[in-house]
């Protein structure tokens, strides 16, 4: 029956937590790094593209549960895209493995100016536990010009919440 | 009865293994191998790997659930191929050369698989890599003949937040007459950086050879070490670590189950299953402090023990699960239009399920039942009480039922070891010795299969952990014929096979 669910669905709270606090120490620190480049505003409003240069897929899974509606990513103007083309965020994941470089490299020059790249999780910081071996260059800043590292392994949907939003304080505090 | 090629298997020399035996055979012997094979069509390959002077094959006998493993010197770098007699040995036989330089003699293809002519070394794992600066090569795929086919490339990047990887489709019109992988990108040289550790140092690795199965993973490999070190770990690490497997097999189908129906751009129970999962990794969070319990299963045990209010957490997620199942089976049978989707669609033939050795619900959604969790070794497995599901369809929705009624067990089993939680120790130490050791543990995507080999300070001289996507992914290959491009997602998610867990 529909009614009654309809009814429920009404009158329920809302699924979705409350947003996370961002610190401020991050919005500053990335203020005054954005600030030293010239780029547009966006409004409160970012296209992200995800790329796993190499992950063991546990990040994946979190920026996957970063979509559930627990914690609603898109109230936040935040929403995940399909092309690097409409991107204005790469999050990328795992180590630079050496055989992702090339895919790498195309991803960045598709992605249109202004843009920022987020390594996320801590392969992507400096390769993790990968770190040294023959197939990866360690973190994801040897590939690509980062702007945003969040740690962890893999970091949590909150984690990632927080580094995202982040970016989005920041750009509107530059105002 | 023992056929052919397990008669000839036992009249190699022993070589200690734990515990199913190693045999080594002599060139000729394993010469012999592929026409013994072709014999006994009942023992499955389940895995082939190398070390750097051996080149090693785990097989099972389907009908007694056997395993036993045999070697063979790789002789001037050569060996006889198995490919011919088993299909699922094409992808390592190309794994082998590339990795350690063994070269496959009569193979059926051994066109460059893991090394894309990226790193600056060739055969990593051989006792003396080789240099190498060069251009990276076009890869080469098979040709297809026919009139009016087109190719279509997708990938490495792909359109939604999955791995890496490439699939290159020939299409006539809307239907696929093949579609071959072409997978390697997140090759991260793990096995490298194992070898000559302590286990309970390379254990982080195995953890992370596949994060989703990060706990299957883990136990395999300490399964594998406490198998060749004779170490027993205690009860209460045991009936933990089934805990947590069976909490990463629940997460997991109901993010598959989502997943498949989102793909068929039915959004309601991908919704619904996030929440639900969402509450199981929560409840997972406070029970073990982290999500996907990554490095919690380490070789002698597990570490930490479950948090004093976990088991409640637990049961309280799994009881929104077990309740909501009903009504979301009952919305995704009620659509006709997911329905159409997934009835027929990726059927794969049971025939090949059995020649693959295709293991979890690729295997099980096409009539082969094996379950690692049956093996009298799976301690705590038989002490407790639970069904495999096995179908016959071998449709997308056949594998997706499969999830479902895997969940219900899995729900039951966690009640099961929660109220039989034994108390004591976590951690039984690990003796400083030499030994070889082989285990499987059944993941959510099937047994994971490791082997490992120690030396005699007790540090990894030589091992081989195999995901159960090795025999899964050629199968998707086969699924994928015959239907439109448009369903290749649908297929692709029914199977989920993991990309790091190949890519090693």
């Amino acid at each position: 029956m529909l009614w009654p669910k309809l009814a429920r669905a009404l009158f329920a709270k809302p699924l979705t937590d409350n947003a996370p606090l961002v610190p401020r120490e991050t919005i500053q620190a990335l203020g005054e790094r954005l600030a030293a480049t010239s780029r547009a505003r966006l409004g409160r409003s970012l296209a992200i593209r995800e790329v796993d240069s190499g992950s063991c897929n546990g990040c994946e899974l979190e920026v996957n549960a970063l979509q559930n509606v627990a914690y609603d990513l898109e109230r936040f103007g935040l929403r995940f895209v399909a092309s690097p083309k409409h991107a204005d965020v790469l999050l990328v994941t795992g180590p630079a493995c050496l055989n992702m470089r090339e895919a790498l490299e195309r991803a960045l020059a598709s992605t249109p100016e202004p843009r920022w790249v987020v390594a996320a999780g801590d392969c992507a910081v400096d390769g993790g536990v990968f770190k040294g071996s023959y197939a990866v260059e360690n973190g994801i800043a040897a590939v690509l010009p980062v702007d945003l590292l969040i740690p962890g392994c893999p970091p949590t949907p909150a984690q990632l919440l927080e580094g995202l939003l982040s970016l989005l304080e920041t750009e509107s505090a530059k105002k | 009865m023992m056929g052919p090629a397990s008669s000839l298997i036992r009249s190699g020399n022993p070589q200690g293994a734990k515990p199913c035996e190693r045999f080594l055979l002599s060139p000729t012997a394993w010469g012999q191998l592929p026409a013994a094979l072709q014999q006994e069509t009942e023992l499955a390959l389940l895995g082939l790997w190398a070390d750097a002077a051996q080149v090693h094959a785990c097989f099972l006998h389907e009908p007694s659930a056997e395993a036993v493993l045999a070697s063979t010197p790789a002789a001037g770098w050569n060996y006889a191929a198995l490919s011919p007699a088993r299909p699922g040995a094409v992808r390592f036989e190309r794994m082998i050369l590339e990795l350690w330089g063994h070269h496959a003699e009569g193979a059926v293809d051994l066109r460059p698989w893991l090394d894309h002519g990226r790193w600056n070394l060739r055969h990593p794992l051989a006792a003396k890599p080789i240099p190498f600066a060069g251009e990276a090569p076009q890869p080469e795929f098979l040709p297809v003949e026919g009139e009016g086919i087109h190719q279509i490339p997708v990938g490495p990047i792909h359109a939604g937040v999955i791995e890496p990887g490439h699939f290159r489709f020939s299409v006539q019109g809307e239907v696929v007459v093949r579609l071959e992988q072409r997978l390697g990108y997140t090759h991260k040289g793990a096995l490298s950086l194992m070898l000559g550790t302590s286990p309970r140092a390379a254990v982080r690795y195995a953890a992370r050879l596949s994060g989703d199965t990060t706990v299957a993973h883990s136990w395999a490999f300490s399964a594998a070490v406490e198998a060749a070190l004779g170490v027993t770990p205690p009860p209460r690490a045991l009936h933990l670590r089934a805990l947590m497997l069976e909490l990463e097999r629940i997460h997991n189908h109901l993010n598959d189950w989502g997943f498949v129906c989102n793909d068929a751009a039915f959004a309601f129970p991908h919704a619904r299953c996030g929440f639900l999962r969402e509450g199981v990794l929560r409840a997972i969070a406070a029970a073990f402090g982290h999500r996907l319990m990554m490095d919690r299963v380490l070789p002698g045990g597990v570490a930490p023990d479950i948090a004093p209010r976990g088991a409640e957490a637990i049961l309280a997620a799994l009881d929104a699960v077990e309740a909501e199942i009903p009504s979301l089976m009952q919305i995704y049978e009620a659509h006709a239009s997911l329905q159409d989707r997934v009835v027929t669609t990726g059927y794969l033939r049971p025939d090949l399920a059995c020649a693959f050795a295709a293991g979890g619900h690729v295997g099980r959604a096409s009539g082969r039942g094996f379950d690692a969790r049956r093996l009298p070794q799976s301690q705590p497995y038989p002490t407790l009480r639970f069904d495999v599901p096995v179908l016959e369809a071998g449709d997308v929705d056949a594998r997706v039922r499969i999830r479902v009624l895997e969940l219900g067990q899995s729900i039951a089993l966690v009640r099961q070891i929660l109220a039989s939680l034994p108390s004591g120790e976590l951690m039984a130490p690990l003796p400083v010795r030499a030994g070889e050791g082989v285990a499987m543990i059944e993941g959510f995507r099937g047994e994971c299969l490791h082997w490992i080999s120690l030396d005699d300070g007790g540090l990894i001289r030589a091992l081989f952990p195999r995901d159960p996507s090795w025999l899964q992914w050629p199968l998707l290959e086969a699924a994928i014929e015959d239907n439109i491009v448009a369903d290749f997602q649908l297929c692709n998610k029914s199977f989920n096979c993991s990309y790091s867990g190949v890519d090693l």
